[in-house]
């Protein structure tokens, strides 16, 4: 059984998806949907890496519940660049570029959590289903605010 | 029936004398009036019908006119809505119209100073720049941000030319900032605008809910209807949600004062009690609602403990209050700003809704849900295209709505954007920002003063490179900032109509003429359409009307077979005698006084203006997820988890404001601060606590405070008295924008000072 593997790959992708949303999010101050709805939506990230490192302890695995999502120092660097730069057109681009970048992380995040949930089906472990149930969804709304978010900015960015 | 004269009176008796009346008995008619000074009711030359264009309620009135100038006002005696009264604001408001300082002229900025020009020359600076934009970088350039205080016709013409005929998707208005959330809640949980309640469900109601409103204060008129019913036999018991003492909680049975941010998880403590009691009507639910299996589930864990932590009211409260809501028979709610304008502010209007789905309380006399509205023709932005939405509210997400659109302008389905969500004013603000919106035309609204982070909005509008078209009566601190001012005429001074939030529809009617040269609303939209020279698909000018009334006609048939239906309306049926609700059609002539009767929803996935949000993201949902969740058209029960707000108080900022609109005065004050009557009465601004809220140690009982917003950048910012946001310094207080900011964020205490009243 490979398990720890699949959990292993989860909590490293669950981890990229966390920090990507608090990038966007510092990154794009002047967006108050990107700016707090990043930050929000980080926080289940947070609670799904809680709840793999706890199970992951089931398959000898010890994994950090609580790994930082935040670019440390130059969090608050990057927010005062976002604001001071919210004049340009070309952060509106990054715009666009960092949530390609959320939507493609989390369709890797929802696939992984796919595959534990076949995974924990052919050995009946519910305990295991459990956690992709409470989980899954979540990625699965992450996905669609991306999607959402560029499909409303992008052609103004786009066209002009 | 009396008629009385109040003048100074009403000031400090702003609701009037009680005419008291019995559970499902009619309203007593009580006429109020106000004449100038020195003037008598016969020498009045003659009367105008209108409504009140000062509040959201709609209260009809005639306008006193002698000598060609407005010297008095009368309340309608036959209309269904305010059975002859009037407010404050509706009978000294109107004061405004002469004041001295009205725009007459267009302005145009040459070297840096605004200087008056002639019509021609505004107009063919705009043209001639929305031209210049359009061949440059095509419509995406060009923004539209209007207000809840047009008319039907002007709304539903600046969005046939913004959208069919110049083909953007950058049109809001400011009710985008006021009551954006009822519309919001009402397509969550109906999947359509439109509101399931009437006024007269408050002659019947056995209980009344105010969520968040403070209908004492903000429809003034609503109010005495209630107060008449308080002091009438059976009179209905009041539930009271709103953190202040206000005079609603005043007359409540029960007050709950939330901590601010926590409306979600009081609301849903209600709503497990009403589960936990079994206070559901399960056949109701079978037949016309989808979701309560997940709502039950989302609500488990929320018992009146687990909220009065979270919202600091007393478990036991929670509970008195579910038992009201569970054992109401004609249950009524009402909700404004206090939801509207808090953390999770759709989330928690929407469990409003659930709790009248859950009860199987929609479509009966005294059964309905008011989510209000702020502005007096806000209803007419949503319905006619004003904010964004399509007209008729036509769903943007369906093309087989788009294409009928396209079908009654006659232009190619094409050129109405269709692509996204229509832009909202925040976003406007964030592309003029950056530089893609480049022509911002603002109407009747002052947004250098209302919307949030002022400093970033001002310096946002002063930009060069952003063409600012501003069209008001007064030199707004928005004027100030424009490349074109266009003066324009207001109510009184000009014909269209409007409809308040129990879609009851009103004609006001011209009754002077406007100072100097400024123009109707309407006029200037249509000079601009035809010096654009605008075309349908067959080369025929794109807007087919060069009235009023022909606006009104083409706004007709453009809503027939939609939800709000006026097709069997008329200029000729709206005069004289009492407005009309929607939906009024041939086969319902007198209009529709109860919507959603026998759970007949606009819901169903082919008829829907919406299909929804995810209430957290804010993501659309997709029109398949919707059939998949809603195939009949049914009530949708939607639940939502409780979530912090994004900013609670800190050491630095320990107190949370929240802020609320006077009797007197209405949003920038750019009117009612120009109305001497308006003006005079006391200040009364100033903080009002809570009862359980500690103060600052050292604080006088009665503090009035400096604040500074805890936004980005602010932080370093020394808040004082001349600091201070307007709404602070000043005895008004506005629902909209910069409130909006203030009032989700946590401020420091600058200094105590004297109280001010």
């Amino acid at each position: 059984m490979k398990f720890d593997l699949v959990l292993k790959e989860l909590h490293r992708s669950e981890h990229d998806l966390g920090t990507l949303l608090m990038h966007a999010s510092d990154r794009h101050t002047t967006d108050h949907e990107i700016h707090h709805t990043g930050r929000e939506l980080a926080t289940w990230c947070r609670r799904h890496l809680r709840e793999i490192a706890e199970i992951g302890t089931e398959f000898d695995l010890d994994l950090d519940p609580e790994p930082s999502l935040d670019s440390g120092p130059l969090e608050a660097l990057q927010q005062e660049i976002s604001r001071r730069t919210g004049r340009r057109s070309a952060p509106a681009l990054l715009l666009l570029t960092d949530l390609r970048e959320i939507y493609v992380s989390a369709a890797g995040v929802s696939v992984d959590w796919e595959m534990l949930a076949q995974a924990a089906q052919g050995v009946k472990r519910h305990d295991l289903l459990a956690v992709t149930k409470r989980c899954h969804p979540d990625t699965l709304r992450q996905m669609t605010w991306a999607n959402a978010m560029l499909k409303a900015s992008s052609t103004q960015i786009l066209v002009s | 029936m009396s008629t009385t004269d109040h003048t100074d009176h009403r000031i400090s008796h702003p609701w009037g004398d009680r005419t008291p009346y019995g559970s499902g008995e009619e309203w007593p008619v009580r006429v109020d009036q106000h004449l100038s000074d020195g003037i008598l009711e016969a020498q009045v030359d003659r009367w105008v019908q209108t409504a009140s264009i000062l509040h959201s309620n709609g209260d009809a009135l005639d306008i006193a006119v002698k000598d060609e100038r407005i010297v008095g006002v009368r309340g309608r005696a036959e209309d269904r809505v305010n059975h002859g009264r009037l407010g404050v604001k509706d009978l000294y408001g109107w004061q405004a119209n002469s004041s001295p300082d009205r725009l007459s002229r267009p302005l145009i900025r040459v070297d840096g100073e605004l200087v008056e020009t002639d019509w021609d020359t505004a107009m063919e600076r705009v043209v001639g720049r929305t031209n210049e934009l359009l061949d440059e970088q095509g419509p995406s350039a060009l923004g539209f941000y209007t207000t809840g205080q047009l008319f039907a016709e002007e709304y539903y013409t600046l969005g046939l030319i913004a959208h069919g005929g110049l083909g953007t998707n950058h049109v809001d208005g400011n009710t985008r900032l006021c009551t954006a959330t009822a519309a919001a809640a009402l397509k969550e949980s109906f999947g359509c605008d439109g509101q399931p309640g009437s006024y007269t469900d408050i002659d019947h109601a056995d209980v009344i809910a105010l969520y968040g409103h403070n209908m004492a204060e903000t429809q003034s008129v609503l109010w005495m209807r209630i107060l008449d019913r308080l002091a009438g036999p059976n009179p209905p018991q009041l539930i009271c949600v709103d953190p202040r003492p206000t005079e609603v909680a005043r007359h409540a049975a029960v007050h709950l004062a939330p901590r601010p941010g926590t409306n979600v998880a009081l609301m849903n403590a209600l709503l497990h009690e009403l589960i936990v009691h079994d206070q559901v009507d399960h056949d109701y639910l079978a037949a016309h609602a989808v979701g309560f299996t997940e709502l039950a589930e989302r609500v488990e864990p929320y018992t009146p403990e687990f909220a009065a932590d979270i919202c600091d009211v007393p478990a036991e409260q929670i509970r008195e209050a579910a038992r009201l809501l569970g054992g109401a028979q004609r249950l009524l709610s009402t909700v404004l700003q206090g939801f509207y304008q808090s953390h999770q502010a759709t989330a928690a209007a929407v469990q409003v809704n659930n709790v009248h789905i859950v009860r199987g309380m929609l479509g009966r006399p005294g059964c309905g849900i008011l989510q209000m509205n702020g502005q007096p023709t806000a209803q007419n932005t949503r319905e006619c295209g004003g904010d964004g939405d399509l007209p008729g509210f036509r769903n943007w997400s369906n093309d087989a709505h788009v294409e009928d659109l396209a079908r009654v302008w006659n232009i190619d389905p094409m050129q109405i954007p269709h692509y996204a969500p229509p832009t909202h004013t925040m976003q406007m603000m964030r592309f003029a920002e950056e530089g893609s919106i480049r022509l911002l035309w603002v109407s009747g609204t002052n947004p250098a003063v209302s919307l949030p982070e002022l400093h970033r909005i001002r310096s946002i509008l002063s930009q060069e490179r952003l063409f600012l078209v501003v069209q008001d009566i007064f030199l707004s601190e928005t004027a100030q900032l424009a490349d074109v001012v266009l003066p324009a005429a207001t109510w009184g001074e000009k014909t269209g109509t409007f409809t308040n939030v129990d879609r009851t529809v009103h004609l006001s009617e011209k009754a002077v003429e406007p100072p100097g040269e400024a123009r109707a609303d309407l006029e200037i939209f249509l000079d601009y359409a035809r010096r654009l020279d605008l075309r349908d698909k067959d080369g025929d000018p794109l807007v087919k009307w060069t009235d009023a009334e022909g606006a009104f006609e083409g706004w007709k048939e453009c809503s027939r077979g939609r939800p709000c239906d006026y097709s069997g309306l008329s200029y000729d049926t709206l005069r004289g005698g009492s407005g009309i609700q929607w939906p009024c059609t041939e086969d319902a002539p007198e209009g529709t006084e109860r919507i959603y009767v026998d759970g007949a929803f606009w819901s169903d996935p082919e008829y829907c203006e919406s299909y929804g949000r995810d209430l957290v993201t804010g993501a659309p949902l997709e029109p398949s997820e919707y059939k998949a969740l809603n195939p009949e058209g049914k009530a949708v029960l939607k639940a939502a988890e409780y979530l912090p707000a994004h900013e609670v108080p800190t050491a630095d900022y320990p107190l949370h404001v929240i802020t609320g609109r006077t009797l007197y005065h209405f949003h920038t004050r750019t009117k009612t601060g120009r109305a001497p009557s308006c003006s005079e009465p006391p200040p009364r601004c100033g903080s009002s606590s809570p009862p359980r809220t500690p103060r600052p140690p050292g604080s006088p009982t009665a503090i009035s405070l400096g604040c500074a917003p805890r936004a980005a950048g602010c932080r370093r910012r020394r808040a004082s008295p001349a600091s201070a946001p307007a709404w602070c310094s000043s005895r008004s207080t506005t629902a909209t924008g910069m409130v909006r900011a203030a009032s989700n964020r946590p401020t420091r205490r600058a200094r105590a000072q004297p109280p001010t009243s």
